[in-house]
């Protein structure tokens, strides 16, 4: 059988989402925040919220996720992005609103943003992607960055007895009783990157029930910052994130 | 037994050839060409097409969503 065959509009499984604008994304090569992307695209044009969606870009590598979203966006002050997310969602209650936000922007400037938003039991979804540096900056360490770890900051790793202990903020957070649902996923392999989806569809579920705000962290890989190719970065990610970082998830909805 | 024969597009333009579709293959068909593209990468492509099933696995993993899937059933 020929490939031209089989290549056929009424054979067609997977194609790229509709809610991509035609911009190429701006991301490393191998980057999970494409495929985050992609992932809350997809759901949105599923469920056909995509009128209904108020998105809320942070800064970090994720910065131009409003030239990439073909959703109404919105780009907050660093760590910001919470309360500007509280503020669209209080002016309208009807809107699905979402914030997109790095471990730079969410857990370090924005930590105090994150966790009154998280207490307040705001309405909102937070997707946080998880990968230990500051990507953009020029892999710098953040507060998620792993005891021992190499970065432009702490070249000879990071010293816990100086520079503290790597923060949870997820953990943090599902204490509070105002998330609703707290969870922990990973894109990097097909069966991860579709339990990924399903917990992003469960969030946007949960919105319309308003009962708190839903809490989705992605642990990633930041292959520029940690200065292996792709694949690599994913093993690493699977050896040495995950340990600390255990997907799953942490908080879910007593019915 | 009917059989399934799947194929995919690549969008050789926008791959960035990272490579993470190539572990996520089950059949290993999808490799990364030893040619490059207009911007420097080797893109993914189907090194053996016939042992592909469409599985969608490879898009399901492209960061930058390159792949369109395509699959059908072949009865034998």
């Amino acid at each position: 059988m020929e490939m031209k065959d089989i290549i056929k509009p009424e054979n067609l499984v997977f194609k790229k989402t509709s809610l991509f604008t035609e911009k190429p994304l701006s991301y490393c090569p191998g980057c999970g925040h494409g495929t985050v992307h992609r992932l809350i695209l997809e759901t949105i044009e599923e469920m056909g919220l995509q009128a209904e969606t108020i998105g809320v870009a942070p800064v970090g590598c994720s910065v131009l996720a409003y030239e990439f979203m073909d959703i109404d966006m919105q780009q907050a002050a660093h760590g910001r992005a919470p309360a500007l997310a509280t503020a669209i969602k209080r002016l309208h209650p009807e809107k699905f609103v979402f914030t997109y936000q790095g471990d730079g922007d969410l857990a370090a400037i924005g930590t105090a943003e994150t966790i009154h938003a998280c207490n307040r039991g705001e309405n909102i979804i937070i997707f946080f992607v998880n990968n230990g540096i500051y990507g953009m900056t020029g892999g710098q360490m953040a507060p998620t960055t792993l005891p021992g770890m190499k970065t432009s900051t702490s070249p000879f790793g990071r010293d816990t007895e100086i520079m503290g202990n790597p923060l949870k903020i997820t953990e943090l957070v599902a204490h509070l009783p105002g998330t609703y649902y707290v969870t922990r996923n990973a894109v990097h392999t097909p069966a991860a990157a579709r339990k990924a989806k399903k917990a992003i569809q469960k969030a946007f579920e949960y919105q319309k029930l308003n009962k708190g705000l839903c809490f989705l962290e992605f642990v990633s890989n930041c292959n520029s910052g940690w200065k292996l190719p792709p694949v690599k970065s994913n093993e690493w990610m699977v050896e040495n994130m995950f340990p600390y970082y255990p997907l799953g998830d942490i908080k879910v909805p007593s019915l | 037994m009917a059989k399934v024969k799947g194929a995919i597009v690549v969008e050789v333009e926008r791959c960035k050839g990272c490579g993470v579709c190539e572990p996520a293959c089950p059949q290993d068909v999808i490799k990364l060409a030893k040619e490059v593209n207009g911007k420097g990468y080797n893109y993914a492509y189907m090194q053996n097409p016939e042992e592909c099933t469409g599985c969608a696995n490879c898009a399901m993993v492209c960061p930058d969503a390159v792949i369109t899937v395509y699959r059908e059933k072949v009865s034998q």
